[in-house]
């Protein structure tokens, strides 16, 4: 049995909005699901709206208010996440890609997510696929195979609860896999960090380098070729 | 402890008159403001490199030899000198005349630069930023001590038999100060030479620069310079001083909401409280200015921004006015109070370097040997010199 701790991300701003809907009913399958497998869930939402008086000096100056480092946190403690956007002129609002643009590259490396759009018609259906996807794939994120997509019909077509509850399971499955944490645990170093990055948790320096040998008076060329090296006296 | 400014020489239109002011009328300003930096008891004048407009400060050396000049007892410093698109033969060269003009009155204070479009214009490239800093820093260092210099590495042309001329002054190199705020390899070569370590402390909460001056601090020790108590650390700091605090926002906010870099962006409410700026009465600059030295540690070098984002001269002196009345003289007096007598009061001076190289006795002046139309051949350059070749191959 684990305890889970599964982060919500919804980009809806009215209220009530239907993005934050498809979120919640995703949440509601991944809960009951996981709880039916003997597991307990604990969710943290973050609603974008809320951080949008933050997201100029984020977007700008790389400054993160209270509201996105408790977003931030949260999301570096999170074992999955059920993420939704509406989609505006064929395309995600503004506010979620910015977002996910703000964070750090490796703050979500390897983590099970499921994608969710809504929007007013049928037509923007590609948009989780061809838009989203690519972008949480950019995040090193491990999106589950069934994407969730509403438009106006589908919230009366049953179709979209099947959807739900196969997406749902998906994420359990991810998420009892441990995955995220294998790969934090056996090949985080594989991936590019910057010092402070994952939220403020990369930490380590690493002593050894290429570069720390340069930084202490050494030389990047291979002593052998390097007449000059003292590391050959 | 010594308090001062730095300008990062951007002209920029005042919001308020809509006034942009010439090169030539912001060139003759900041020589205003430094001078007057001494007038009203400040130490340090810093000024930053900049290679495109709307920064003036292309040259700053000359700028600097020039303040020199004008005054008596302030210390002239880079914000930063770039050390990845300059040759550092040139800045050998470059800094070691400074420090003669100036009679030793002056430290420089590396950084990489992150105007990616300027390093081509070099013949650089912005993805070898670090390693460029990190190798030719490491040629600077012994171009300043080593009278002859051979030296390969992989950004410059190679250099066999070089002299960096003139020698710097006293055959004592000129203190250097590495600027960083998140790169652990630049804090490692500070550590590493035993140099100062600089946080700009401007854009970024607290926290960015507190590991990293940590860090500093305990490589220090390590390579066995001393303490991590007597670690050498400077930090920037902006400020804006009025009579009380609702003048002082009132004043500022105009320029601040327009400021390159951070303008229309956070509030300056925002910003006060997630960064170094303080805006307010001197009581309040001076209570958050103290706050550097809880978090970081005792310090030698406070500089503040005061002439930046199209602030007019009139204000920027004014500005200098309250610094140097109401604000330095109580955090001279505060900090020193709280100076753990283990950490140093001041960076080394030109003097106190001198003396740790020489003791009591005299310093070396390199008198150089007559031209010998290369400079490969023979031993040393210079007359005194301990390796003097005595025979040549003959045919």
């Amino acid at each position: 049995m684990t305890d889970f701790r599964l982060v919500i991300v919804s980009a809806g701003v009215s209220d009530p909005s239907s993005t934050r809907l498809l979120a919640d009913r995703a949440t509601q399958r991944v809960s009951s699901l996981a709880e039916k497998r003997g597991h307990t869930v604990t969710t943290t939402v973050i609603d974008l709206r809320e951080l949008l008086p933050e997201l100029p000096a984020a977007m700008s100056s790389q400054l993160l208010g209270p509201r996105f480092t408790r977003a931030v946190d949260a999301l570096v403690r999170a074992d999955g996440l059920v993420v939704a956007s509406p989609v505006y002129k064929a395309g995600l609002s503004g506010l979620f890609t910015s977002f996910f643009q703000v964070i750090d590259n490796d703050l979500l490396i390897g983590k099970p997510v499921i994608l969710g759009a809504t929007a007013g018609t049928a037509r923007h259906a590609l948009v989780v696929d061809e838009e989203m996807r690519a972008l949480f794939a950019y995040l090193r994120t491990l999106p589950v195979p069934t994407s969730l997509f509403a438009s106006t019909e589908d919230w009366t077509d049953k179709a979209l609860g099947a959807r739900i509850e196969r997406a749902g399971r998906e994420l359990v499955l991810l998420m009892e896999s441990g995955f995220a944490r294998a790969v934090r645990d056996e090949s985080w170093d594989s991936y590019q960090h910057s010092y402070g990055s994952a939220g403020g948790t990369e930490l380590d320096i690493d002593l050894s380098s290429d570069m720390m040998r340069l930084a202490t008076g050494g030389s990047l060329r291979d002593s052998d070729d390097d007449p000059f090296d003292p590391r050959r006296a | 402890m010594q308090f001062g400014i730095m300008s990062v020489s951007d002209i920029t239109r005042d919001p308020v008159s809509g006034h942009t002011p010439s090169e030539a009328e912001r060139i003759d300003a900041i020589v205003r403001i430094a001078v007057h930096a001494e007038e009203v008891g400040l130490d340090v004048f810093a000024i930053g490199e900049h290679h495109n407009p709307p920064f003036f400060s292309s040259s700053p050396t000359t700028l600097l030899a020039h303040i020199a000049a004008l005054t008596e007892r302030l210390q002239v410093t880079t914000s930063t000198t770039l050390i990845t698109t300059n040759d550092p033969v040139r800045l050998a060269e470059d800094y070691a005349m400074l420090q003669h003009l100036a009679k030793g009155r002056m430290d420089l204070m590396l950084g990489r630069g992150n105007t990616a479009p300027v390093y081509p214009w070099f013949g650089q490239d912005i993805r070898q930023g670090l390693p460029l800093a990190l190798e030719n820093y490491n040629l600077l260092h012994r171009l300043w001590r080593e009278d002859v210099v051979d030296w390969e590495g992989q950004f410059r042309t190679p250099l066999q038999g070089f002299t960096s001329t003139p020698r710097p002054l006293d055959d004592v190199p000129p203190f250097v100060w590495h600027g960083s705020i998140r790169t652990p390899e630049i804090a490692e070569q500070a550590a590493f030479y035993g140099n100062g370590y600089f946080a700009n402390n401007i854009f970024w909460p607290k926290e960015h620069y507190q590991r990293l001056i940590r860090f500093y601090r305990q490589r220090f020790e390590h390579y066995g310079h001393g303490t991590q108590k007597q670690a050498v650390v400077g930090l920037g700091g902006q400020s804006f001083i009025a009579k009380n605090s609702q003048d002082a926002h009132a004043q500022f906010r105009p320029y601040f909401d327009e400021a390159p870099v951070y303008g229309h962006g956070p509030s300056m409410e925002d910003f006060e409280k997630m960064t170094p700026l303080s805006v307010g009465s001197p009581q309040e600059v001076i209570d958050k200015t103290l706050t550097f030295q809880e978090f970081f540690g005792d310090y030698q070098r406070q500089l503040f921004l005061v002439d930046h984002a199209g602030l007019p001269l009139k204000t920027v002196l004014e500005q200098l006015d309250l610094l140097g009345e109401h604000v330095v003289p109580v955090l001279r007096e505060e900090l020193e109070k709280r100076r753990d007598p283990e950490s140093p009061a001041n960076p080394p001076s030109h003097a106190d370097l001198v003396k740790a190289k020489y003791g009591d006795a005299g310093a070396r002046q390199p008198r150089p040997n007559a031209n010998r139309g290369d400079n490969v051949t023979g031993g040393s350059p210079y007359q005194d010199s301990e390796t003097e070749v005595s025979a040549y191959p003959t045919l």
